[in-house]
């Protein structure tokens, strides 16, 4: 202890944490009497390391189709560029999708992008508010004429992506194996029927009648946009499979 | 001023709950008498981990331990954590919460780690003051624990032991003694962790930690023990526990293990070692 050594500001420890190649602040010893070294470095690694992890833990399906070893290759740069904003470690990774956009080594995987956003999505499903499921007989007893004035309350848990790539397909693949993807557009419906997130492929149609719910479109009005996107959409399989996914919770009916 | 900052967790073993436990808990938790959580990882809106907690929360006495508040660090406190903070505690009723002697976030980046301070009396009027509104907003006094330490900083004017028996003072706050910090920092810096010991306000401790140290060494090839949470309690630290309880008397033990965690039944035996240590106090 010597009172009028240099003092180590925090903005200093910060910058020398983040880089392996800066200088060990001068301020801090061994205990020894000789300079920090390599005790520096159990924080760079215990940093590195804590938020290398949450990458591979918070990316499940970006890690079964790069592999560990890859997605470690991205989570370096990504966590020194992007260290996280919150304590919330659950919500870490909120900027992969647009820093992968601009990762180089991997710009021939156009679809990661949206890999990232799917995880995300799961992750924000599983925390995600409870909601009492709607009982599928309150809307199975509805007159046509009130079920189209019906207004549907969405879970908390519902999450929706809308891709250019076959996002199902390739999300089938990385956890269940199938076969190799057929190149479309695919529109995922990521639910919570319980505690475990789920995800459903949605028929032509059902993102943008699932927009016109979310914004307090009657149904009438959100089937009509749905046609107006594709001929024909199969709206009893897309109502089944926001019952199936627990992703209704309450209907209001015109007065 | 003793009870006010002594916890109300039981004098018995815990242990830091992991969610592939929640099952074994329920079953059989002996001889685990209370449990331990970090506050982040219960800070969604609702799902799996609240619905486990809530469940647990009625069966054991919970501490809520904060990994994530930076009350070391020398911006102010993030209020919408505080806020998180007192959300969790308004609805879990915790019977401790507690938080460390380190910083982890600056200007907003948050690093996942509990950085190291230097004690000086500048650190000690900003630590002191962020208690004081942690204290404040949760309307409840906390614990603080020491750190585990892998340098020392050159501008450092007191000893950590005087340092947090001066935050107490000052705040009321209680302290969180972890046993495996003390041997860790001890031998990295080349202090004898008996005078440490002797040297710390036991009166204040409202809780004990344990936890496993991994081995490595410095450029000098001197020992560098890591703080890791991976592995069982090190002999040495089991009866430098002996010497702390011989002084302290019986206290709450929580054995922390955070990474390679163990199937339930090797967890249980740390803290059956636990209460063999609870049970040894000398009357």
């Amino acid at each position: 202890m010597s009172s009028g050594a240099s003092p180590v500001a925090q903005a200093t420890f910060r910058e020398a944490l983040l880089r392996p190649d800066a200088a060990v602040p001068e301020g801090l010893g061994d205990g020894h009497g000789g300079p920090a070294g390599r005790r520096f470095a159990v924080y760079r690694n215990n940093v590195a390391v804590g938020l290398t992890d949450a990458v591979l833990e918070g990316f499940p399906t970006l890690r079964a189709l790069l592999g560990e070893e890859a997605l470690r290759a991205i989570a370096a740069p990504f966590l020194r560029a992007h260290p996280p904003s919150s304590p919330l470690m659950f919500r870490y990774g909120a900027a992969l999708p647009a820093f992968l956009d601009d990762f180089a080594p991997l710009a021939h995987l156009e679809y990661l992008p949206d890999v990232a956003r799917l995880d995300l999505a799961l992750r924000a499903a599983y925390h995600a508010a409870d909601a009492t499921p709607l009982d599928p007989a309150r809307l199975s007893e509805l007159p046509p004429e009130a079920l189209a004035g019906a207004r549907l309350t969405l879970a908390p848990a519902l999450r929706l992506l809308r891709s250019p790539w076959p996002l199902y397909q390739i999300w089938q693949l990385a956890h269940h194996d199938g076969p190799p993807p057929q190149a479309r557009a695919e529109d995922l419906l990521i639910a919570r029927p319980a505690f475990d997130p789920q995800v459903y492929l949605l028929p032509p149609g059902g993102a943008v009648f699932l927009q016109a719910l979310a914004r307090g479109a009657p149904t009438a009005e959100a089937a009509d946009a749905a046609s107006a996107e594709t001929p024909a959409p199969d709206l009893p399989a897309i109502l089944g499979l926001l019952l199936q996914g627990g992703a209704l919770t309450d209907m209001e009916l015109p007065r | 001023m003793l009870d006010q900052t002594r916890s109300p967790l039981p004098p018995l073993p815990g242990v830091g709950f992991k969610p592939q436990h929640y099952l074994d808990l329920l079953d059989d938790s002996a001889p685990v008498a209370w449990l331990e959580i970090h506050a982040e990882n219960y800070m969604g809106a609702g799902g799996r981990p609240i619905a486990m907690l809530r469940h647990l929360a009625e069966r054991f006495p919970i501490s809520v331990h904060g990994v994530g508040l930076s009350i070391g660090g020398d911006g102010p406190l993030d209020p919408a954590h505080l806020a998180r903070l007192r959300a969790l505690c308004d609805w879990l009723h915790p019977a401790s919460f507690s938080e460390h002697l380190a910083w982890s976030t600056h200007e907003s980046a948050f690093f996942n780690d509990l950085l190291p301070l230097p004690y000086t009396a500048a650190t000690l009027t900003r630590v002191s003051n962020h208690i004081d509104q942690v204290q404040e907003v949760l309307g409840r006094p906390m614990l603080l624990e020491n750190p585990s330490s892998y340098l020392a900083f050159k501008e450092s004017e007191m000893a950590e032991t005087e340092f947090l028996a001066e935050v107490s003072r000052r705040t009321g706050c209680g302290l969180l003694l972890d046993v495996n910090n003390v041997f860790v920092s001890a031998v990295n810096l080349g202090l004898d962790p008996r005078a440490y010991v002797e040297a710390f306000p036991l009166e204040k401790v409202g809780e004990i930690h344990l936890g496993g140290h991994d081995e490595d060494a410095d450029d000098a090839g001197r020992p560098l023990l890591i703080d890791s949470h991976g592995r069982q309690v090190a002999d040495p630290v089991w009866s430098l526990l002996d010497h702390v309880l011989a002084r302290s008397g019986p206290r709450p033990l929580l054995i922390e293990w955070d990474t390679d965690v163990p199937d339930w039944p090797v967890l249980a035996a740390e803290a059956s070692r636990a209460a063999s240590a609870l049970e040894r106090i000398p009357a």
